[in-house]
């Protein structure tokens, strides 16, 4: 069987990758995908210690709970994008300097 | 070399890259499909560590859902976005995004590491938990215990993310309602 350790080395590289795209990107939606590739890390090193919880399944379920939570993040996120274009008409969050006006 | 492990060499694989792809691309909508490549190659991981429900959730959450609500922000945003993409300077390994090529880097050179000394196939539960076999083995079903254990066990968690996920939904429609009357 696939050890745990190769399991942990792939989420390593998925949890840098997308703390490269969160550091660099100029770009808003980017960001957030950046941000769907580190929680899918974590999801990926949940579900791969979960396989030594039969009785209880704690890991399975709480990776489930990331998925929802990750929804719910992505939701409010790109409302949030929507109604910062709206008002500066550009989606890169280094022009955006003001919470109100 | 058994045919488990190729697949999961070979996924792993698919899935790294298609990451790397979607970090390098200027490209915002080939980025987001090649974003899709990278999610449904982590279900396929998760098939491999014996979670197949979270892999189908994972399709059906994520694919379907997450993916098509970012396109459809994508689309409704107007062509200003697009332009606004096509003059990002800069190539993958320009100067100014070295800093966060070394963030990345140093980052994972700790946290492999951290695997490493952890040594995660010896620790003291999971060889607990595989001499009292309650390791789960691919010829179990686990769905039905799932469900049980979702109602049971985990009951205020499940229902602490159900107010939560309302509350995030109607949020999203309120932020995102047209200006005008109040």
């Amino acid at each position: 069987m696939i050890s745990l350790t190769d399991f942990l080395i792939v989420s390593v590289a998925l949890f840098c990758i997308g703390l490269y795209m969160i550091v660099t990107k100029r770009n808003a939606i980017q960001i957030l995908i950046g941000i769907e590739l580190i929680l899918n890390a974590a999801i990926l090193n949940l579900v791969a210690f979960g396989k030594y919880d039969k009785a209880n399944n704690s890991g399975q379920i709480f990776a489930l709970f990331a998925i929802v939570l990750a929804a719910a993040t992505t939701a409010v996120a790109l409302a949030i994008i929507l109604n910062v274009y709206r008002r500066y008409k550009t989606i890169d969050p280094n022009d955006i300097n003001k919470l109100r006006d | 070399m058994t045919l488990i492990r190729i697949l999961f060499y070979f996924l792993s694989l698919i899935a790294i890259a298609s990451a790397l792809y979607a970090a390098a691309s200027k490209n915002l909508v080939r980025s987001i499909f090649v974003f899709f490549i990278t999610l449904f190659s982590l279900a396929g991981l998760y098939v491999l560590a014996l979670a197949d429900f979270v892999a189908v959730t994972q399709v059906v959450i994520y694919v379907g859902g997450i993916l098509v609500l970012i396109l459809f922000a994508f689309m409704l945003s107007g062509k200003e976005t697009l332009n606004v993409l096509q003059k990002q300077e800069g190539r993958f390994l320009s100067i100014n995004k070295l800093p966060a090529l070394l963030l990345a880097g140093l980052f994972f050179i700790v946290l492999i590491n951290v695997v490493f000394k952890a040594d995660a196939d010896n620790l003291q539960w999971v060889k607990e938990s595989i001499s009292l076999k309650n390791e789960i083995t691919p010829n179990v079903v686990m769905i039905d215990n799932i469900g049980v254990n979702l109602m049971t066990r985990y009951l205020l968690p499940f229902e602490a993310i159900s107010v939560l996920l309302l509350m995030a939904l109607v949020g999203a429609a309120h932020l995102s309602r047209k200006e005008g009357k109040v």
